[in-house]
């Protein structure tokens, strides 16, 4: 075992194969900002790459490399902490390695194809082969299956390995939240012409998805992170854990029907999306008074400061971005102004980076530690962690700084667009073209470079922090001998 | 230390969250299956493809307080009255297309997609087109070639050419005509529609 560079040999089986998945989830990471700026900027200059890479396919590139980066950082999170929290070595692990670069070669193949093929005829074989043209779910069909298939193998493993080991409250919460995002996918992989019923299961995939089995997912591996960082006791991130499932899916499961407001649903669809939708900021108030609460008890004292403070930059972000954001447009008397506006777009740059990329970050932060030799990543780093500060300040406030420009910009569209002009060719053109609007769009390029300079930083950051480091990891005094598992480690390092 | 009270214990929450779940999907599956017979192609909300052979207004319904679609008289698409079964061809067909040219990641459908381009839900009523003798003609002739028919309002946002043909452009407007029948519960709000019919 070394200490200071990087060396496998500091890793268990899952963490080894979790940081091939944490290396991809960064390389789409910036993908995801590059083909962001791309779009940003055909914005401002509508002749910029037209017909070359014209906005569909930069915008498409930018989510879903956006969706898929934030798997992969989930999957390899749920893999690093899958020994340690069932206490056994995983049970396939030689497929989920297989797996790893059959899903990664079909992510590139379908980049290829979406950059070079772009689109093709009305045809069964486009939506097979080259791009299914619905929004976030594009991948073709053939790569839905592959997807299908990544994840059977990523249940298998996560089930059969807590079976065989510890089988803990955390890991009850994981496996069934994994049979729900499997399940879930399947919902839209399916051709109707009927637009209503194809948006219908559309919006299983992507709200069931993304507003709650991702966020149970996400609160799984919050409640690990706090145990590992700051030494929570495990039965209070369970309990919490508990709480919040009940409350994610009380409010989120039929929170969905803020999506059936205008796709030719019934009207019911505005009273039980509505009032389950303005529930849905509930459990993320309480992960913030959760994380915020047990990080002030344990005096901030963590193993790891990057990680706890993206940790906290998580429960805020989920918040503000998925909570408040959300909230402020979820009400069908203000939906029928905003939706599809610009406010959309300003609410999902900061409820995705809020919710989900900040806690993937977090756990990047936890890998090369380890991956360094569980080096000492507290307070007093050698260069001040001046990297490691600079870039969570900048990626936070260019991610804010968008979403602010987008929904000014999103005001004055449902203003002039929508309440005024009636929504007509003329009065979109009319909202888009208007100075503010305009402004609104420059401002969110500024920023978009201030977040692409946050992540140049954080890449350099997560490439050099702790190298040289001679220091060992804090050794965080258990109050609880159960929540163990991480003290064991960081003792015995 | 003292117990930990029933209700704050894991055993309990552990509980609830099971139950509420539970609870959850079953009314989401039951409100699904309800929702999915009025939204099936030929109900009262989405109606049945071949209303592409008829006239389609937009109008204030007093009652529900918002716009909604009216189904009027005949009025074929391209001259020519389909079948059902031809008009469903068609409109799948022109769905496919605006699938495969990803439609959607510049335009919104229903309000869902991209925020670069107009919303398509009621494009086939769009007073854009002029009147109803030369909206086929021209939305035929701009869906083939954007770049050179653009009207960009000053945005010089154009759409790009993507080598529709006449045929695809047909189909493509059948199915942007056929949207514009569902009843999207007053989306887009306050819209105004080109003039049809010597009525209105």
């Amino acid at each position: 075992m070394t200490v200071g560079g990087f060396d496998s040999a500091n890793l268990d089986g899952g963490q080894k194969l979790a940081v091939k998945y944490f290396a991809v989830a960064v390389v789409l990471f910036v993908a995801q900002t590059l083909f962001g700026i791309l779009a940003g900027l055909q914005f401002l200059y509508p002749d910029f790459l037209y017909g070359i890479l014209n906005f569909n396919v930069n915008r498409m590139i930018h989510i879903n490399a956006m969706v898929v980066w934030m798997l992969y950082g989930f999957i390899g999170a749920v893999y690093w902490l899958m020994e340690d929290e069932a206490g056994t070595q995983i049970v396939g692990l030689k497929l989920g390695n297989l797996v790893f670069w059959l899903l990664t070669a079909a992510v590139a193949v379908v980049v290829l194809v979406y950059l070079f093929i772009q689109w093709g005829p009305g045809t069964d074989a486009t939506r097979w082969f080259i791009n299914e043209g619905r929004e976030y779910i594009e991948a073709p069909r053939w790569a839905d299956i592959g997807i299908v298939a990544v994840v059977l193998v990523f249940f298998f493993n996560v089930a059969a390995t807590f079976m065989k080991g510890r089988f803990t409250g955390i890991a009850g919460v994981l496996t069934l939240d994994l049979v729900a995002l499997a399940g879930l996918y399947l919902a839209g992989m399916f051709y109707t012409p009927n637009i209503s019923i194809d948006q219908y299961w559309w919006w299983w995939v992507i709200h069931l998805w993304v507003e709650a089995t991702w966020e149970v997912l996400v609160g799984c591996i919050m409640a690990w992170g706090l145990m590992k960082t700051i030494g929570v006791r495990r039965r209070i991130v369970q309990t919490w854990l508990y709480i919040e499932v009940a409350l994610m899916f009380g409010s989120g499961i039929l929170g969905l029907g803020h999506h059936y407001f205008w796709i030719g649903t019934p009207e019911y669809w505005f009273t039980v999306g509505g009032f389950f939708s303005a529930l849905e900021p509930i459990p993320l108030v309480a992960m913030v008074v959760h994380a915020v609460y047990d990080a002030g008890v344990h005096k901030l004292k963590s193993t790891n400061h990057p990680a706890l403070a993206w940790l906290i930059a998580h429960a805020f972000g989920n918040f503000l971005g998925a909570g408040v954001w959300g909230f402020m447009h979820t009400l069908p008397q203000i939906n029928l102004y905003t939706h599809g506006t610009q406010w959309t777009a300003s609410h999902g740059h900061l409820a995705f980076f809020g919710a989900y990329a900040t806690i993937n970050i977090a756990m990047f932060y936890i890998a090369i530690q380890k991956w360094r030799g569980n080096v000492w990543m507290s307070g007093e780093l050698a260069d001040g962690g001046w990297k490691w500060k600079w870039s969570l300040a900048l990626l936070n406030i260019g991610v804010m700084g968008m979403t602010v420009a987008l929904l000014i910009a999103g005001y004055e569209q449902s203003f002039i667009e929508r309440a005024m002009g009636g929504s007509s060719w003329a009065a979109y053109f009319a909202g888009q073209s208007h100075p503010w609007f305009v402004q609104g769009m420059f401002w969110r390029m500024i920023f978009g470079y201030v977040t692409a300079a946050g992540l140049s930083l954080l890449v350099w950051d997560l490439l050099t922090l702790g190298a040289g480091e001679t220091r060992l990891a804090r050794v965080l005094v258990r109050e609880e001998e159960e929540s163990s598992g991480a003290a064991q480690a960081a003792a015995t390092a | 230390m003292t117990e930990t009270p029933w209700w704050a214990s894991e055993g309990f929450w552990r509980k609830i969250a099971i139950w509420i779940t539970a609870l959850m999907f079953v009314v989401l599956i039951f409100l699904t299956f309800d929702s999915l017979s009025d939204i099936t192609a030929g109900s009262k909300r989405v109606p049945a493809y071949s209303v592409i052979n008829k006239r389609i207004k937009y109008e204030f319904d007093e009652k529900r307080n918002f716009q909604v679609p009216v189904i009027g008289e005949d009025a074929p698409l391209f001259g020519k009255k389909l079948s059902e079964d031809e008009a469903a061809a068609l409109v799948s067909y022109g769905k496919k297309i605006v699938q495969g040219r990803n439609c959607m990641n510049c335009h919104t459908l229903l309000g869902n997609g991209a925020y670069y381009a107009p919303d398509l839900t009621k494009s086939w009523l769009d007073p854009a087109w002029g009147n109803e003798d030369s909206r086929e003609t021209l939305m035929k002739l701009f869906l083939q070639d954007p770049a050179n028919n653009a009207r960009t309002y000053g945005t010089g946002r154009r759409m790009p050419d993507l080598n529709i043909t006449e045929e695809e452009a047909r189909a493509i407007i059948a199915f942007l005509k056929w949207m514009s029948a569902i009843d999207t519960n007053g989306f887009p709000y306050n819209f105004k529609t080109l003039t049809q019919g010597a009525a209105s």
